[in-house]
């Protein structure tokens, strides 16, 4: 009864939206399906994103409808199929249940584009999936402290919530390569599960224990700041040309300024820019040459980084 | 009256806690002799500071040992457990760093015009949960459930979704070391939230009033004390533990984050209460039994982080030791044992009492 309930609020919701924007014919009628803002930093950027691609200057006529429950997303998204929009885009909460919602997208002629994250389905439900690739975030990071070409390498390794997307992503090449190599050494990995105070108090036992290391690899810039706070209470020097080296995840852009004052040394992006190769895809009219479109994304070295970097990739204030 | 309070509340309740943390200390000592060795380096900010484990679960236990000051209060008065402290840390931290922002520079002026604020508005949202509990009657749990799921909202809301930074000499003096101070500030600030409430406690009726409260409410009203005004300050010192603990996780890392900034607190803090040996039923109660609770719960974390338990088992490690302390603590256990020590006196007594014949 309550799942009923919020699925038909959800329902009004989307007709209210669409009533109000009744009467723009010669714009491109998008339907996005999203993630609340309130979610997290990442997604924050992700809806500014969107907000600034699909707007009535370029040509469309977009309506957004936030819910972290898949339930309410899939009434939301079949909301949108039937007010007739031309496209669907969907960031969906949860991987499941969503095959009978694009099945009618599909009968109804509506481009479905997925962002951000994957659903399990057939490939044939949807024209293109923009995704990030979290594996890939690992390996770009793995590949450039192996490019450091230290003779040693000894990591304290704080990891995410264990089994997040991101976490197995960052820790899987770490962990393979620290394997494969006989100089590669995790002194500790534990998961302080995106807590900053808890990233502080594992690198303080690592300090207190005596043991030697030279690398903070945290799974988030968060992590990284709490590490960095226990090296400095500890009087043990980091960043560019230091004792320690260390690397964060996410291109926040005060842990980007970090970068540029050489107090870190690497922060690897996750992007949530993809409007912008939807948006295209979309004008262009044409199917994409491969269904996963995996976005491209950077990670930034302290001695390379420009105050616009800092700008243009920076998530937040 | 101090008489009768002493006999059913004395060192017997810190029994458990005392033995639990002689544990901890004996099995880390085994493990690792120099576990609690303290030294001292110079921190990057050139202040000569102690290090050390037994420095590193002092400091880091700081926000708990608060809370469970607080929540102390509240379980013996309400007999029932505010889960919402989490959440308010959050909304407090956000409104100390939204206040701090709001300013150009960070001078000792705004600093302290932003803890007042966020002491303000967790005194609102915890006289928010004691006007559901003391005035509508509302189980505790229930009542502070609501805050403890939207809280972390309306911390979003506060600052607007990113992790916002602020970054000042004074602000690290209050989450590190003051400068030419070899002790983290943190733990002063317990110090000082100890003697306050000591100060409390000995110069008003403050806890007799509580204990009274929280064993039979009507009783207590009949002799005269005004039971809801009792559990609302409860609540409001609480209120306060709140502000001050969200005050030091923004200064410790000079940056909040709302979604994890003392995540899943609560849990601890009702733990260290628990662990205190106090009755989560309400009634009696001993703070200095709740601040040990915290400090254990927090040797306990960096005991596991010593011995690098891999980061998926941390968790069951953790709960088979808190099982063993409250099966310890458990009033079941606790007869047997006491049971056990009497039959065994008397046996001596009766022998000697032969010998003697």
């Amino acid at each position: 009864m309550k799942k009923l309930f919020a699925l038909s609020i959800a329902a009004l919701a989307v007709s209210a939206c669409m009533l109000v924007s009744a009467g723009a014919d010669d714009l491109i009628k998008v339907g996005i399906v999203n993630n609340p803002p309130s979610e997290s930093g990442y997604r924050e950027a992700n809806v500014k994103d969107f907000e600034s691609v699909f707007t009535e200057e370029n040509g469309y006529d977009a309506k957004t409808y936030y819910s972290i429950k898949n339930d309410e997303q899939l009434a939301a998204a079949q909301g949108f199929i039937t007010d007739g929009v031309d496209y669907l885009l969907i960031s969906a909460a949860e991987t499941t249940g969503w095959d009978e919602v694009l099945q009618s997208a599909q009968e109804a002629g509506i481009g479905v584009f997925l962002f951000d994250r994957m659903i399990d389905c057939d490939e044939e439900l949807y024209t293109a999936a923009v995704v990030s690739d979290m594996r890939q975030e690992g390996e770009t990071a793995v590949a450039w402290l192996e490019g450091l070409g230290l003779d040693s390498y000894n990591i304290i390794h704080i990891q995410g919530v264990m089994g997040s997307d991101a976490q197995i992503g960052r820790s899987d090449p770490l962990d393979e390569k620290c394997k494969a190599e006989d100089n590669w050494k995790l002194v500790v990995e534990q998961t302080a599960s995106w807590d900053e105070a808890e990233a502080k108090a594992i690198t303080e036992s690592v300090i207190n224990s005596g043991e030697a290391f030279n690398i903070i690899y945290a799974e988030n810039d968060g992590m990284a700041k709490g590490a960095v706070a226990a090296l400095d209470d500890h009087g043990i020097s980091h960043g560019v040309d230091k004792d320690v080296i260390v690397m964060g995840f996410d291109c926040n852009k005060w842990a980007l300024r970090e970068l540029l004052a050489g107090n870190w040394n690497y922060d690897g992006q996750c992007s949530p820019f993809q409007a912008q190769v939807i948006s295209d895809l979309i004008k262009s009219g044409e199917a994409p040459a491969e269904k996963k479109i995996i976005s491209v994304e950077k990670g930034f070295d302290a001695t390379t980084i420009t105050e616009e970097d800092v700008d243009t990739y920076g998530l937040g204030e | 009256m101090s008489k009768t309070k002493r006999k059913g509340n004395g060192v017997g309740q810190l029994l458990i806690p005392l033995i639990a943390i002689l544990l901890l200390v004996v099995f880390n000592l085994i493990r690792d002799p120099s576990f609690f060795s303290i030294g001292t380096t110079v921190n990057n900010a050139g202040t000569t500071v102690l290090s050390g484990n037994l420095i590193s679960i002092i400091n880091g236990a700081s926000e708990l040992a608060i809370l469970a000051m607080g929540m102390t209060l509240v379980t013996a008065a309400c007999g029932g457990q505010d889960i919402s402290v989490g959440a308010g840390a959050a909304i407090a931290g956000s409104v100390f760093v939204r206040v701090l922002k709001s300013g150009s520079s960070i001078t000792g002026l705004t600093v302290l015009l932003a803890f007042l604020a966020c002491c303000v508005v967790s005194m609102l949202f915890s006289s928010f949960n004691g006007t559901l509990v003391a005035v509508f009657g509302i189980q505790p749990m229930i009542a502070t459930l609501i805050l403890y799921t939207c809280g972390r909202s309306i911390a979003y809301w506060i600052n607007g979704g990113a992790t916002p930074t602020v970054s000042s000499g004074i602000i690290s003096s209050i989450g590190s070391f003051i400068p030419n101070v070899p002790i983290p500030t943190p733990i002063f600030i317990v110090v000082i939230m100890a003697i306050l409430l000591n100060l409390a406690f000995r110069f008003t009726n403050l806890s007799l009033y509580t204990q009274s409260v929280g064993i039979n409410q009507a009783a207590s009203r009949l002799n005269g004390i005004n039971p809801t005004f009792i559990k609302m300050l409860s609540f409001i010192i609480l209120g306060i533990c709140v502000s001050v603990a969200g005050t030091i996780g923004v200064c410790r890392l000079s940056l909040i984050n709302h979604e994890t900034l003392l995540l899943d607190v609560e849990m601890d803090a009702i733990l260290a209460v628990a662990i205190g040996g106090n009755s989560l039923g309400g009634g009696r109660f001993r703070i200095s039994g709740s601040v040990l609770g915290a400090y254990i719960i927090q040797m306990l974390t960096t005991t596991l982080y010593a011995m690098k338990v891999p980061s998926t088992d941390v968790k069951a490690y953790k709960a088979v030791v808190i099982i063993l302390l409250v099966v310890m603590g458990s009033p079941v256990v606790k007869k047997k044992v006491s049971g056990l020590i009497a039959r065994r006196r008397a046996g001596s007594a009766g022998s000697e009492g032969k010998e003697a014949a």
